[in-house]
């Protein structure tokens, strides 16, 4: 694996939402990086913060109310949080695009898949009318929306969502970009339909040699396709390392409550484990460590001081103190 | 779609064979007679009450007179019992005269409001959604005829300019430039007026469609597909918020024979709906009838109109 570029680095990224009375720090400084030909998971519970990080990276945070406050985006050697609207829309859809999660939501119903495809091609290409037709045909052939050429004319509502989704996937490979930011794309469908998916994904990045920052609170989804993992808590990244660090030797308490409650061929039968309590509202954090009243094994000074990052070797990064012991130490 | 048609077709006739007969009895319903046939009337001895009695069928029970009246009415034999001409006649020289009233003014409503409406959505909370929401409120508030005596007293006061009636009392032998001129200047201030409180409403309704759909997640995909700003409002959002209006667009066809009353009150304008309103207190039945009879076939031929365009304009409507 040669990805060592990094091609996106995004560091202590604050995204606050103003409400009518508290602030709400959605976003609490995250720091991550995406390296070239990477396949990097973002993984958290609904509510952590994921798509607001994503939607930053693009500059596509409704403000008001949202903010950032705080960090950079930088996405091949340019800070994308001092661009300014026009540069931004050259960067969107042309170097990075997005596959949202709701693919029935996300298409225009009045315009065929053709026109939405096409208008993202034209947005950053010269190119005319027949051409742009091929190319379309071809993308959909792509990603494997059988018989393209009649398909292409039809409008979303034609489509199952599975193939929705695909039309997304085509529409954002159409500038050919160096990333692929893809927020929870297999969430609305079902596992067969999944499972396809992401099949699609992996063939593309690989034929492409693209990067993939990919999103999701599911673990089975990411252990098959990441080769890095950041794990996402009430707006702070928790736990971060590669697929086998996280899934073989996960340190922080959050990721081990996570990797416990999947469910797997050995738990059959077995009630699976849950983690006590929910996500904190990100307008009213508790101070310290932002998962300490769900924490089993908390000490005193997780309720006063904010954890900081711990080095367990070759990349893997957990956010807890308390487990700090870096060599044999007994999951 | 040809099955559409003519199934739509059916059910309009049935829903209108219906509003003949309710509307037939909520006239008679209603207390009071003719003049004609007012026993309080001193100008008719009760002679002439019998005879126009008789003549109007008014000696006959309820669905006899039904019968009769709609009789008349697809034979084209209606007359109005206060003058006895023509009663089709009559309201096709009104509707002339309402015509150019109600499409200047339907034109300034709907060319005005899309503006003022979108750029409200796109910018709301600014200091131009603000004051278009306080200007639209302080239009809907203020009473139309109270406005259109201000609007009047101004007018006449600082431009000189003719605003009561049709035309300029009396200018029947001028050019035809300057008779059409004349027609022109008293045009603008009733349609004006009809114009304000539609274009407040219809603003607002605009701006609250726009903002809807511009919270939609199609629209993230638009501007996550770098297109620019004027593109993501234009097209993508404009075109879905549209859709609803489409119905309402098929719906201002009743329009056509409602006209203003209050309008053309206030201007002297001899229009459809000051006829209307002559003929109910007259209680002139067979114009009233009429009037409510066309109007029911207008609102359902605007309802057909608006389905049949809800059929080009949304990809998902099949029928």
């Amino acid at each position: 694996m040669t990805h060592d570029r990094p091609l996106l680095c995004v560091e202590n990224l604050k995204v606050y939402f103003q409400s009518n009375g508290a602030r709400a720090h959605a976003v609490d400084g995250i720091s991550f990086e995406v390296r070239e030909k990477e396949t990097v998971c973002i993984v958290g519970e609904s509510g952590c913060g994921k798509t607001v990080s994503a939607l930053s990276i693009l500059g596509l945070i409704p403000t008001p109310p949202g903010e950032i406050v705080d960090g950079q985006i930088i996405f091949s050697g340019q800070n994308l949080i001092n661009l300014d609207e026009k540069a931004m829309q050259k960067i969107r859809g042309n170097h990075i695009s997005m596959v949202f999660q709701e693919p029935l939501t996300s298409l225009n119903p009045v315009f065929t898949i053709g026109d939405q495809i096409g208008e993202a091609v034209r947005t950053h290409q010269q190119i005319d009318t027949e051409a742009l037709f091929q190319y379309c045909v071809q993308l959909l052939n792509d990603v494997g929306i059988p018989s393209p050429k009649q398909r292409i004319n039809d409008y979303p509502h034609q489509l199952s969502g599975g193939q929705r989704q695909r039309v997304m996937i085509a529409m954002a490979l159409a500038c050919d970009p160096d990333l692929i930011i893809a927020d929870e794309p297999t969430t609305a469908l079902d596992v067969t339909v999944q499972a396809q998916i992401l099949a699609l994904l992996r063939s593309i990045q690989k034929k492409r040699s693209m990067s993939v920052l990919y999103i999701s609170h599911d673990l089975g989804v990411v252990s098959a396709i990441a080769d890095r993992i950041y794990v996402m808590y009430a707006g702070i990244m928790v736990e971060q390392g590669n697929t086998d660090q996280i899934f073989r030797s996960a340190r922080h308490p959050y990721t081990q409550g996570l990797l416990a409650s999947l469910p797997s061929p050995s738990k059959r039968g077995k009630r699976l484990h849950s983690i006590p309590g929910t996500v904190p509202n990100p307008a009213y954090k508790p101070k310290g460590c932002p998962f300490h009243p769900r924490c089993r094994q908390k000490i005193l000074s997780c309720q006063q001081e904010y954890p900081g990052m711990c080095d367990y070797g070759e990349g893997h990064l957990a956010r807890c103190p308390v487990l700090f012991k870096p060599k044999g130490y007994p999951g | 779609m040809l099955s559409f048609i003519g199934r739509s077709v059916v059910q309009k006739t049935i829903t209108l064979f219906f509003v003949s007969i309710v509307s037939f009895l909520i006239i008679h319903l209603a207390p009071g007679s003719p003049s004609q046939v007012d026993p309080m009337n001193p100008k008719f001895t009760p002679e002439m009450v019998e005879r126009f009695q008789k003549e109007f069928h008014l000696d006959k029970p309820l669905y006899i007179q039904y019968i009769y009246f709609y009789q008349d009415l697809f034979t084209g034999k209606t007359v109005s019992w206060k003058d006895n001409q023509s009663v089709l006649k009559k309201i096709w020289e009104r509707f002339l005269n309402s015509l150019p009233l109600f499409v200047v003014g339907t034109l300034i409503t709907w060319t005005l409001s899309f503006p003022v409406g979108i750029r409200s959505a796109i910018f709301r909370g600014g200091i131009y959604d603000r004051s278009a929401t306080f200007i639209s409120y302080v239009l809907i508030s203020i009473p139309g005829f109270f406005f259109a005596y201000v609007l009047i007293i101004f007018v006449v006061t600082y431009f000189h300019v003719p605003v009561i009636g049709m035309e300029t009392f009396g200018i029947g032998d001028a050019p035809a430039t300057y008779l059409f001129m004349d027609r022109i200047w008293h045009l603008v201030l009733p349609s004006m007026l009809g114009a304000t409180g539609g274009i407040a409403v219809l603003s607002r309704y605009v701006r609250s469609q726009m903002l809807e759909v511009e919270g939609q997640d199609y629209i993230r995909t638009a501007r996550a597909k770098g297109l620019p700003a004027e593109q993501v409002h234009y097209k993508h959002a404009l075109r879905n918020a549209l859709l609803p209006f489409v119905t309402m667009f098929g719906l201002i066809l009743p329009g056509l024979i409602g006209g203003s009353v209050i309008i053309e009150s206030i201007f002297s304008w001899p229009g459809m709906g000051r006829m209307a309103y002559e003929a109910v207190l007259a209680r002139d039945y067979p114009i009233i009838l009429t009037v409510n009879f066309v109007s029911a076939v207008l609102v359902l031929a605007g309802t057909f109109i608006s389905d049949l365009l809800y059929l080009v304009v949304d990809p998902r409507i099949r029928l």
